[in-house]
């Protein structure tokens, strides 16, 4: 009896301190030193907020960077990744028919090699990333839509090279483009 | 491959084993009592006992221990299940979720009391901040808190002589948790949110994303979950993607932290250990153990991921991994994860090539001893070590003593059912699940894989990890209750058989080493403990793992699809 109720006190004890004081004091803190990051990295253009920086959106319209496939659809409710297995024939029917669309959609010659990201759909559904690779694959087909000149071309492989995300100290992850950032510099261009 | 793919695990081990003997002198210290904290801490800790009724000298017998333990988990896990039932009436529920099911209530509750935090529920479209807060944030911290105790508990009955003292139970929760896992949680916590992590009570935001379409962004409390989820090797995310999700896992910075954190504490305390039982050699040689095996089975994965699948006709399977991290850091993260009782993933296991799946599978199997989870991986590395040094005594026909405690029939059969029980758990289920129609539904891919997809899950479950491979549909009711079972049974299944042995060693006297003395802090005890780690582990699951993941790769090395 004795034990029982010193568990329920405990228990009581450690909901108020990890449970209510510890997650509220993170709160207090993040929002004092990191506001913008705690809030969710937010990013505004044309005085609207236009998502998050973290999390992709989809870019079907000809004129911007396409992010990575998504297995659920750019939806962020719930996050979800595809699932499908090394030998799964469903994984190997997307990407034979998103080779397909890709190549079709950014005019390149058909035996192009694709990069993977370009391919294969990410974990959380939601990658912003895309590589620098499948970003250049791109240019031609945005600087057609958007009607550039060869000078406003060059000026985009510059921006795309120029928002390229380098590993952490040199050695940490992998060199990486966001999408949206780089769709927004574009709409600035 | 590049330098960097080389330099990545390489610094990430070596800061592990610089920090090993940091916090490991530190955890003896808090544990031993003979630190000396800041007087606010120890007057509030001395309120917090005055409170709950607690008079911290008081010792414990093996029973009494043991039976305070079940008392606070069970309690634990009763205020989990109602507090999701009454979720729809508590505040800070922005998106006006409802009661959970009972089935999926049960399941959640039962997982992340007992450290596995699988997840049957997806966080964002399914729990509100309030139950996410003040119900899983707060057993993340319990559960590993409950982790360190019984290992406490474990090398106190390895150390003290002629006794039935193995301390007291709730000093060591409120110790555990007050001077590790919440000043920790905190540091980590603030290095988590200058990467992007967020943490807010905002409702979920409803943008016009730049294209000019509807999308709706969740929000929440996630940066002092995720913390505590890391270094309490919980694993159980605040999204349903876990650590892939960019909010959980913004940066290559915030994903080296996480991985950090999963390892460091369960290395800290073979370190600690080794103070405990007055060789620091003891522990260093677990240590090493624990880091052969390690770098083995990321070996294994990393050959396996950058090998040419012929059946897909690509080398770089980016299939359920994200850009930011790329294949080294997903593969890193897969086996620490698993070998480490985490359960985190940044990269969806069941879209990680055949070999690499089953390193994971494989870690889980040993009983998550590789490191391990916060306690449960050394004590589980300990029931190994005795099963090793009776096996060596038999070769030698002496009677098989550990540290100068003799290890007699009642520590043997104890060991040996805390090894077969999560094993027959997972075969078991997992055969059953594989001939009846409401196991074989919910998978999702065909082939070898659907099987390895079960094969997984109750590893998972009676291994208390929590990752999956995650096509199995598991929020079904038979799925909720089997695995539920599976947790209950993977974890006190080997806590009880723990505390029994615990409580037979600390009755026995320490007899002097001598000349005859089997040495366990030498490199020969190292080698045998790694192959009866892995004869064991072989001989119990490697059928099972034929049928799975190495049959799935031969087909896929064949080019065959399903």
């Amino acid at each position: 009896m004795k034990t029982i109720m010193i568990s329920i006190r405990l228990l009581t004890a450690m909901t108020i301190i990890t449970g209510i004081i510890y997650p509220f004091l993170i709160l207090v803190l993040g929002s004092t030193f990191f506001p913008l990051k705690a809030s969710g990295s937010l990013i505004e253009f044309n005085g609207n907020i236009r998502g998050s920086e973290l999390i992709a959106q989809n870019f079907d319209n000809i004129a911007y960077f396409t992010s990575r496939p998504s297995a659920s659809n750019y939806d962020p409710l719930p996050s979800t990744g595809s699932n499908l297995g090394p030998t799964s024939h469903r994984l190997k029917n997307n990407i034979d028919s998103i080779k397909k669309s890709y190549t079709s959609f950014n005019k390149l010659v058909w035996n192009i090699q694709i990069p993977a990201d370009a391919l294969f759909s990410s974990g959380s559904g939601l990658d912003p990333h895309i590589s620098l690779e499948n970003a250049l694959l791109q240019v031609q087909r945005i600087s057609d839509a958007r009607r550039f000149n060869e000078a406003k071309r060059e000026q985009l492989i510059k921006l795309t090279y120029g928002i390229l995300e380098k590993p952490f100290a040199g050695f940490l992850g992998e060199p990486v483009i966001n999408v949206l950032k780089l769709n927004i510099e574009l709409d600035k261009l | 491959m590049e330098p960097k793919d080389f330099i990545q695990p390489a610094a990430l081990l070596f800061l592990i084993a610089l920090f090993t003997p940091i916090l490991g002198r530190y955890l003896f210290g808090v544990f031993e009592g003979n630190l000396k904290m800041p007087k606010i801490i120890s007057d509030f800790e001395r309120k917090l006992f005055r409170f709950c009724g607690i008079n911290p000298g008081i010792g414990m017998n093996w029973r009494k221990y043991l039976f305070s333990l079940l008392v606070f988990n069970f309690a634990g896990i009763v205020f989990l299940y109602v507090i999701q039932l009454v979720q729809g009436w508590l505040p800070l529920n922005p998106r006006g979720f409802g009661a959970v099911n009972h089935d999926l209530a049960f399941n959640t509750a039962v997982s992340f009391v007992t450290n596995t935090n699988w997840q049957a529920y997806a966080g964002e479209t399914t729990l509100s901040y309030a139950v996410q807060m003040a119900g899983l944030t707060v057993q993340n911290f319990l559960s590993a808190a409950t982790g360190i105790a019984v290992i406490l508990a474990l090398a106190r009955g390895i150390t003290s002589r002629l006794s039935d003292n193995l301390g007291n139970f709730w000093t060591d929760i409120i110790r555990a948790v007050l001077y590790v896992l919440l000043p920790g949680s905190v540091i980590i916590s603030l290095l988590l949110l200058s990467q992007g992590v967020i943490q807010n009570l905002n409702p979920y935001l409803n943008v016009t994303t730049l294209q000019g379409m509807p999308q709706t962004i969740p929000m929440g409390p996630a940066a002092s979950q995720i913390a505590i989820k890391m270094l309490g090797t919980n694993g159980g995310g605040f999204f349903n993607t876990n650590s892939a999700h960019p909010f959980e896992n913004p940066t290559p910075l915030s994903n080296f932290i996480e991985m950090f954190c999963i390892l460091i504490i369960p290395a800290a305390l073979t370190y600690t250990y080794g103070l405990k039982v007055g060789s620091r050699k003891e522990g260093w040689v677990i240590f090493g153990v624990m880091m052969f095996l390690l770098v083995a089975g990321f070996s294994v994965s990393l050959y396996s991921e950058l090998s040419f699948n012929p059946a897909l006709n690509s080398t770089v399977l980016l299939e359920g991994k994200e850009m930011r991290f790329g294949i080294v850091n997903s593969v890193l993260f897969s086996t620490i994860t698993t070998g480490v009782s985490c359960g985190a993933v940044n990269a969806m296991h069941s879209s990680l090539s055949p070999l690499a799946g089953m390193v994971a599978m494989i870690n889980i199997m040993l009983g998550e001893i590789i490191f391990g989870g916060v306690g449960s991986g050394m004590y589980g590395m300990l029931i190994f070590v005795i099963i090793t040094v009776f096996i060596a005594g038999l070769m030698v026909g002496r009677t098989p003593e550990y540290l100068g405690k003799k290890i007699e029939a009642l520590e043997i059969k104890m060991a040996v059912i805390a090894i077969l029980i999560q094993s027959a758990a997972i075969l078991i289920l997992t055969a059953a699940a594989s001939v009846l129609n409401p196991g074989l539904s919910s998978v999702a891919n065909p082939g070898p894989h659907g099987f390895s997809e079960i094969l997984y899950a109750f590893s998972s479950a009676a291994g208390n990890n929590g990752s999956a491979f995650a096509g199995l549909n598991a929020n079904t009711p038979f799925y909720n209750i089997l695995t539920g079972l599976a947790m209950l049974v993977g974890r006190y299944g080997v806590i009880i058989p723990v505390m029994v042995i615990a409580g037979s060693l600390v009755g026995k006297n320490i007899s002097p080493s001598g000349a005859g003395t089997f040495m366990t802090n030498n490199f020969i005890f190292a080698v045998l403990l790694t192959g009866v780690i892995l004869i064991v582990g072989a001989l119990t699951f490697f059928p099972a793992l034929c049928l799975g993941p190495i049959a799935e790769h031969i087909l896929m090395k064949q080019g065959i699809l399903f």
